[in-house]
């Protein structure tokens, strides 16, 4: 069954080249083409951990509704070099197109050494077997046979028109046009004025005039040679569409940036690392920033942006940026992280807020630097020796990177601890269109936090940074704070803080710190430790449990299987420390068949529900090959189990180029 | 009203060793509080783990005792935060040239206006007497299984070489000396080092008090001949390296330091070797981007209304992220 009902402005869309080529502006441009057509976009980016030379492709998928996920299926591949079409003709569906340089037919696969070689037997085996020649060529023979529609465009024809047109002598000089050819060439195959096209280059490439008016000529070329070339009516098509409402065009990462700047975090530290460093590139780049009317007196708002020499300096330097009332974070990713379970222990002895945002890539080691995996919850749970409360929040989609990182650092206030903001590398490196992100509903909770020193304690009693309270938060006061002298150790230590191993003590203390998460799992409403996405009817077939960017996946493959009469519901979980054990429980006691469904190989997040709930989740889907989940694997995958959960108790999802 | 010693003391037991060279450094830091200008709520004092650790237990200001050779980037986080602070970082040798050595030489890079003091007496005392970076290659301290296998770094050469714009060197218990050295090290805009000699009496019996002082060595009317020397009373040398020295006149100056670092043994300098008011702040260098960074500096920001709500134009700032 085709999971697509009609193809007008409902199809997916893929780009390839290598890295470095400029694919990312081509999707960029078609992207925005797309949504200053009214459309909404989500696109996915895949790449090597590599600057120039490997291959990389970009899915954008478009609909006239808000879509949160990818899909399988590619209904027009465009491409300007053999390698694109040799990797992914074989996902365009049958009845789909593909866009390509005829120059290249006589290309042969095994001569492309950016191939590995596996890849390079798989495809030349399958052409071979079927009976065609190992090049492309044969690859376009076979395309033919699925149905496919080809389009040739002569790059390198419409490069030399456009550079005697603007009078460039020097070809490699506009030569990078080809990016956008291969855009308005999908835009000719899919119906789209190139007007957007225009439009989206001016908008990209703002000030660049001289870049603007050659892509625009070649832009316009491209576009009427395939229009005036009669072929039969593509089976996909994009149509602009009325939407007066402004809306955001986002990656998960900028979105991150921008709630930590609305949330108040004036320093971030980071040592770069992949996917986490784009945040704090982003983060520097808007150092300065405009108030609003009504808080002048500051002139403005600013964040310092460190880049440190390692990643134990990066969160040791925002701890103490923390320990003067600041409110500080750190970016980073697994390895990253590795380095950093020390300071944050010292953070979780001296009750210093400080917020980590822990994009997650492939591991163990370096990994899977560039993929997208979920194999670091167990890590942020347990990370550093010793016990201690921390928080750990995760985000499922674009509108949660936003608010969590403005939650996270009131969670860390108000509670005085660690507290771990997790990201998908799928979330922090997509970009989709969304309702402009709005700081209305966000709000600035400080907690026990003493900024004013009017009233000093000097005299009297001495101020006490860890004094026992029956909620176990301590008045918080900051460093250079007359009257409000402290002292902190990462030793045990008295309610003064100075060192202390009195037996006593330590068991006070150490009750006193560890009531914070108690108090933490009080005071934050369900509405923010979990989402429950009922099933239509009012007992549901299926209960999905699952964590992070695979959220939009499975809600749009819920609907798939609505329609295919099976109800499910979905309990994401988003607070992972402390752990919602009581409503986790109630809501999976009464289901019939519990999936979890997790982009890792032992289901992390399954092992924490049994740990917390006892209930053991027998069933799991499981993908860990470094590419993000999509929709029509929630599909295909949560059907089988329903219908046959027994055979079907650990499936493991494998696609992705 | 001018502060006594009693004031920068807490009243807490002090559990060094006896005979320690922490309490010379101690005494001088504390002395040296009283007679800086500047208001003690704002000092904040960072340590390291090792024995020199506590010494912010026994200091009445905010004392920060951070982990195994981070303090540095502790201490860097909240001066940058707050640059009104007056950020002390007090480390060991083990702390600062061993485990924390990535960040001791990255810190020079950045020249934050801070202090840095590093107790250094080549053993690891708190874990019972390994060799530290400082120790010299062949070396045999105490408590040492074998001779010393690694050789010792330097510090001064160190400090040069990673950009350090205050580079001294004092001895634990030449107390008029270290304090001197501590208050211009504290005036001193940028970030300076003071490397402190001190004997470990317990584990270090080749570096020893007597040894410093020169018991073993005589003049002519058998008074000990001291190993330290001051190199600018001595000598006349002066540090210091101003805008206005042409570069052959910093290339000579920077030389003459190199030649002095490695001075040791029969005589040590000790003092100011190099002073370089020529490097700007990492404070300077951010107030050049963030043009309110003095005034409103991440500490003092106000990130709220009274209505909780947040500061922040976010309409304006997302506006290039908005397609409409």
């Amino acid at each position: 069954m085709s999971l697509i009902s009609s193809r007008t402005n409902n199809l997916s869309w893929m780009i390839g080249g290598a890295q470095g080529s400029g694919v990312d502006s081509s999707a960029n441009v078609f992207s925005r083409a797309c949504v200053l057509a009214g459309l909404w976009v989500y696109g996915t980016r895949e790449y090597y951990s590599n600057i120039k030379g490997l291959h990389s492709y970009f899915e954008v998928r478009v609909s006239d509704k808000q879509i949160r996920s990818k899909i399988d299926e590619v209904d027009l591949l465009t491409t300007f070099d053999a390698e694109t079409l040799i990797r992914h003709a074989e996902a365009v569906r049958p009845g789909g197109g593909i866009i390509y340089n005829p120059s290249l037919v006589r290309s042969d696969i095994r001569k492309v050494d950016t191939l590995e070689d596996n890849i390079v037997e798989k495809i030349t085996g399958r052409l071979v077997g079927q009976g065609f020649t190992p090049n492309v060529t044969g690859l376009l023979d076979e395309a033919k046979r699925r149905d496919i529609q080809l389009f040739p465009v002569a790059y390198d024809q419409v490069i030399s028109q456009t550079a005697q047109k603007i009078g460039e002598t020097q070809l490699s000089k506009v030569s990078r046009i080809i990016n956008v050819l291969a855009v308005s060439a999908s835009m000719a195959v899919l119906g789209l004025d190139v007007n957007y096209v225009e439009r989206a280059v001016e908008a990209i490439f703002g000030a660049k005039k001289k870049v603007i008016e050659m892509n625009v000529i070649g832009a316009e070329l491209v576009y009427n040679a395939i229009k005036s070339i009669a072929h039969p009516p593509f089976s996909a098509k994009l149509a602009p569409v009325e939407n007066t409402k402004p809306r955001m065009f986002v990656a998960g990462n900028q979105a991150v940036a921008f709630g930590k700047l609305v949330g108040g975090c004036r320093m971030q530290t980071y040592y770069p690392i992949t996917p986490a460093s784009d945040e704090s590139e982003f983060l520097e780049s808007h150092e300065n920033f405009k108030l609003l009317d009504g808080y002048s007196h500051d002139g403005q708002g600013s964040i310092v942006v460190v880049q440190t020499e390692d990643e134990i300096a990066a969160i040791t330097m925002a701890i103490g940026a923390s320990l003067t009332g600041t409110r500080a974070s750190t970016s980073t990713s697994g390895p990253g992280f590795s380095l950093m379970v020390e300071g944050m222990g010292w953070a979780g002895m001296n009750e210093v807020p400080v917020v980590i945002t822990l994009y997650s890539r492939g591991g163990p080691s370096t990994g899977l630097p560039t993929r997208n995996e979920q194999g670091d919850l167990q890590f942020a749970l347990h990370a550093s020796h010793g016990e201690f409360p921390r928080i750990v929040l995760s985000s499922g989609d674009m509108e949660e990177c936003f608010y969590d990182a403005i939650k996270i650092f009131n969670y860390a206030e108000k509670y005085q601890c660690p507290a771990i903001h997790m990201v998908d590398k799928a979330l922090a490196n997509s970009n989709m269109t969304i309702l402009p992100l709005s700081a209305e509903r966000a709000l600035i909770d400080r907690g026990k936090l003493i900024l004013d020193g009017s009233n000093p304690q000097d005299g009297g009693t001495p101020y006490k940074r860890f004094k026992f309270t029956e909620d176990g938060i301590s008045p918080r006061a900051v460093l250079g704070l007359k009257g409000y002298r402290f002292w902190n150790t990462g030793d045990e230590h008295s309610e003064i803080g100075h060192i202390d191993e009195d037996p006593e003590n330590r068991i006070k203390m150490m009750t006193k710190r560890m009531t914070k998460l108690e108090t933490a799992a009080r005071e934050i409403p369900d509405s923010e430790k979990f989402n429950f996405f009922p099933a239509s009817k009012s007992s549901a077939d299926v209960t999905i449990v699952s964590w992070g960017s695979s959220k939009g996946a499975i809600l749009e493959g819920m609907e798939l299987l609505r329609r295919d009469g099976i109800d499910a519901e979905f309990l994401q979980l988003r607070l992972m420390s402390p752990f919602p054990t009581d409503s986790v429980k109630k809501t999976l006691s009464k289901s019939k068949l519990i999936i979890d469904i997790e982009q890792n190989y032992s289901g992390q997040l399954a092992s924490l529900i049994a740990e917390k709930t006892q209930i053991e989740i027998v069933n799991k889907i499981l993908k860990f090959n470094g590419r993000p989940i999509s929709r029509d694997e929630i599909y295909d995958s949560v059907r089988s189990t329903v219908k046959a959960p027994q055979e079907n108790e650990r499936l493991v999802l494998v696609h992705g180029a | 009203m001018a502060l006594k010693l009693a004031d920068v003391k807490t009243d807490l037991h002090n559990d060094w060793c006896p005979g320690c060279g922490d309490f010379g450094i101690e005494a001088s830091v504390q002395m040296a509080l009283t007679e800086i200008p500047v208001d003690i709520n704002r000092v904040v004092i960072f340590s390291g783990i090792g024995c020199h650790g506590k010494i912010v237990h026994w200091t009445n200001t905010f004392g920060i005792h951070t982990l195994h050779g981070r303090l540095m980037p502790f201490a860097q986080g909240a001066k940058l935060a707050n640059p009104d602070l007056e950020v002390i970082a007090i480390g060991g040798d083990g702390d600062g040239y061993g485990i924390g050595a990535g960040h001791f030489m990255h810190a020079g890079r950045r020249n934050i206006d801070m202090t840095y003091i590093v107790h250094d007496n080549q053993v690891y005392g708190l874990t019972k007497g390994q060799a530290s970076p400082t120790q010299g290659l062949g070396e045999k301290t105490k408590s040492l299984p074998e001779p010393n296998i690694n050789s010792a770094v330097n510090p001064i050469m160190l400090a040069l070489a990673s950009g350090y714009t205050f580079i001294s060197r004092s001895y634990a218990f030449d107390s008029r000396h270290l304090k001197e050295t501590i208050k211009r090290a504290i005036a001193h805009r940028g970030l300076a080092l003071v490397d402190v000699l001190q004997p470990c009496p317990t584990y270090n019996d080749i570096n020893t008090k007597d040894w410093y002082g020169g018991e073993d060595r005589r003049d002519e009317k058998n008074r000990p001949i001291p190993r330290c020397y001051d190199i600018e009373k001595t000598t006349g040398f002066d540090p210091t390296i101003t805008p206005e020295m042409s570069i052959e006149e910093v290339e000579k100056k920077t030389l003459k330091v190199i030649e002095l670092s490695k001075e040791w043994g029969d005589k040590i300098p000790i003092g100011v070797f190099y002073q370089n008011e020529r490097v700007s702040t990492y404070e300077d260098r951010i107030a050049d981007r963030i043009s309110t960074y003095k005034q409103a500096y991440p500490a003092k920001q106000t990130l709220a209304g009274k209505d909780a709500r947040p500061t922040v134009d976010l309409e304006y700032l997302s506006k290039e992220l908005l397609i409409s």
